[in-house]
């Protein structure tokens, strides 16, 4: 499996990473040669095997529907980069 | 006078309780020692006025006539993955500069009511990222044992700062966590013992997460009892942990028995693998002899799908990354890089904010995750981990543990394996497969390469029986004997 170029600028983009374009090239080849050692996985018949997602057996557990924090706003937002009145602030997204 | 840095966890919990010395004179002794040996670049943040404080309390405590336990009062190092209240937390990250968590991880949070003293945040891979601590914003640090030709040597990764502080008597002991070795693989390389426990045995509540389907904290100590030890201090049930295990925390250093008359141990024919180093097999050899030499019943097993673990493992692990790694927006904490747009800022931040493996990463599990590839590559996956699970659960149908190697070699020098990723991702094949299935794992350093490097030997178990793994791990230490070596000790 080989990724082109186009393919991890699109990922990246997905993933919403800068990557400048002099960097696509040689990462799109570091990318194609873990997925390469990967492939090997597809010679294993795999048919008919329940996938897993967690070794914990056990389903998950169920709490009471209660408040059980809150009023914590001003700590929330101590290590924000930016804030204003109480909210996150980010460059405008509406016009 | 004793250099207190020389003890282990049991030797000071005797001497703080015979009044033989404070824990105040322990953590000076740490905090000294953390001082000069700085060139190792193994915290990232050191923490002497909590550490004092917490020291200070331990005595008072004492001096009432009470104690919280064998914790109470050892200077202890926390990997600085653990989110720990007011002090900075990176995971070795950029975009996390200046995070002051307004909470405490479970884990460290439970090390603390049992009184251990906090020395500072260690350094690691970049959001436990890699096998030779190189990948750190905090640049990599340095294994205390060097080549005979005075190179500098990785301490091996992620929990790269907790096992060469370990080594470096720079702490007592340290946390780490373990995705697919990452408190093992350092072990092997510092020469000191590294304990993944079973997945869901530590709270994951409050440890940054890399992928929180195989992310399991563990202590890492000169010994194994230390390992029981401090283990049971950070292991217990937590509501806030929905993986974590609704089970009891047995007295684990009681498991230390010395007696392992007719258990049963299994050596796994895949691990022998084609150009192995010689010195590893040999090593491998000597503890089935030390083994059998104290009773124990040795038997030849199969773990078939051995190969496909590490394949599996670099899907498993970027795809849940990818979506972990997601909130590293700029807008709630950490780095911003200002843009034009919201997206702009997006990409600007984590552009800059995350290093080369970091991005590697998130990328592949972007990919595998993306639709088209989604059931070729992630639920693929997904099932071989089925069917690594099911070779050891047929396997502890006959054994009640296994014993293999833990890392293929011993610590290679700053610089080596770097720019090939594929490489670096090798170092784990010996400790991904157990991680898969969520079991216990134990790295005990076992003897030394011909260049005079530690060499660990992996013990794995049985789910939630830690305490066979580390009755085993107890008896294969006292027959290396490793403290004999020198070379990591101040």
């Amino acid at each position: 499996m080989s990724l082109d170029k186009d393919t991890v600028k699109n990922m990246a983009y997905l993933a919403r990473i800068r990557v400048e374009e002099d960097k696509l090239e040689p990462l799109a080849g570091e990318l194609s040669a873990i997925m390469g050692w990967i492939e090997h996985l597809q010679e294993l018949n795999t048919d008919g095997v329940e996938p897993m997602a967690s070794v914990v057996a056990v389903g998950l557990p169920l709490r009471k529907d209660v408040v059980t924090d809150g009023n914590c706003r001003d700590t929330v937002l101590s290590n924000a980069p930016e804030s204003e009145d109480g909210f996150y602030a980010v460059p405008k997204v509406v016009e | 006078m004793t250099d207190l840095t020389q003890l282990t966890i049991s030797q000071a919990r005797d001497k703080l309780a015979a009044g033989e010395c404070t824990a105040v004179q322990l953590t000076e002794a740490f905090l000294k020692a953390m001082e000069t040996g700085r060139d190792l670049n193994a915290y990232i943040t050191e923490t002497p006025e909590i550490a004092l404080q917490r020291a200070q309390e331990s005595d008072a405590r004492r001096a009432n006539g009470e104690s919280l336990g064998a914790m109470d009062g050892i200077p202890v190092a926390i990997k600085d993955l653990f989110c720990t209240e007011d002090v900075l937390t990176t995971a070795g990250s950029h975009i996390l500069d200046g995070f002051t968590p307004a909470y405490e991880s479970t884990v460290s949070a439970n090390l603390r009511a049992a009184g251990a003293v906090m020395l500072g945040k260690t350094n690691l891979d970049e959001f436990a990222m890699g096998s030779a601590n190189i990948t750190s914003y905090y640049g990599p640090t340095k294994n205390p044992w060097k080549s005979t030709d005075g190179k500098d040597l990785v301490p091996g990764g992620s929990s790269g700062g907790s096992a060469a502080a370990v080594a470096g008597r720079l702490a007592m002991a340290a946390t780490g966590t373990d995705t697919g070795g990452s408190i093992r693989q350092p072990a092997s390389f510092c020469g000191i013992t590294g304990f993944k426990p079973t997945y869901g045995r530590c709270s994951r509540w409050g440890t940054i997460a890399y992928a929180s389907s195989l992310d399991q904290a563990g202590p890492m100590t000169q010994t194994v009892r230390d390992a029981a030890i401090m283990l049971g201090a950070m292991a217990g049930y937590d509501a806030k942990d929905s993986t974590s295990a609704p089970v009891d925390v047995p007295d684990f250093e009681a498991a230390l028995t010395g007696d392992i008359k007719g258990l049963k141990i299994g050596i796994p024919a895949e691990y022998k693998m084609d150009g192995m180093d010689p010195a590893i097999v040999a090593l491998w050899d000597q503890g089935i002899a030390w083994l059998k030499a104290q009773g124990a019943e040795v038997k030849d097993i199969s773990l078939p799908h051995t190969q496909y673990a590490l394949p599996a493992y670099y899907i498993v692990a970027p795809a849940e990354a990818s979506a972990n790694l997601a909130r590293y927006d700029g807008v709630r904490y950490g780095l911003r890089v200002p843009g034009d747009s919201l997206d702009d800022m997006y990409m600007n931040t984590r552009g800059e904010g995350f290093g080369e493996e970091v991005q590697r990463r998130i990328l592949i599990g972007t990919y595998v995750l993306s639709s088209g590839y989604y059931d070729a590559y992630y639920i693929k996956a997904q099932k071989v981990r089925t069917l690594i699970a099911n070779d050891f659960t047929k396997a502890f149908e006959d054994v009640d543990v296994i014993l293999t190697p833990t890392a293929p070699s011993a610590a290679f020098a700053l610089g080596e394996q770097q720019d090939d990723p594929v490489a670096m991702y090798l170092n784990d094949v010996f400790t991904v497969p157990a991680s898969l299935a969520g079991l216990p794992g134990i790295s005990v350093p076992a003897g030394l390469s011909p260049d005079g490097l530690p060499l660990g030997l992996q013990i794995l178990g049985r789910p939630f029986d830690e305490e066979t793994v580390l009755k085993v791990a107890d008896v294969l230490e006292t027959s290396a004997d490793f403290t004999r070596h020198t070379g990591g000790g101040a």
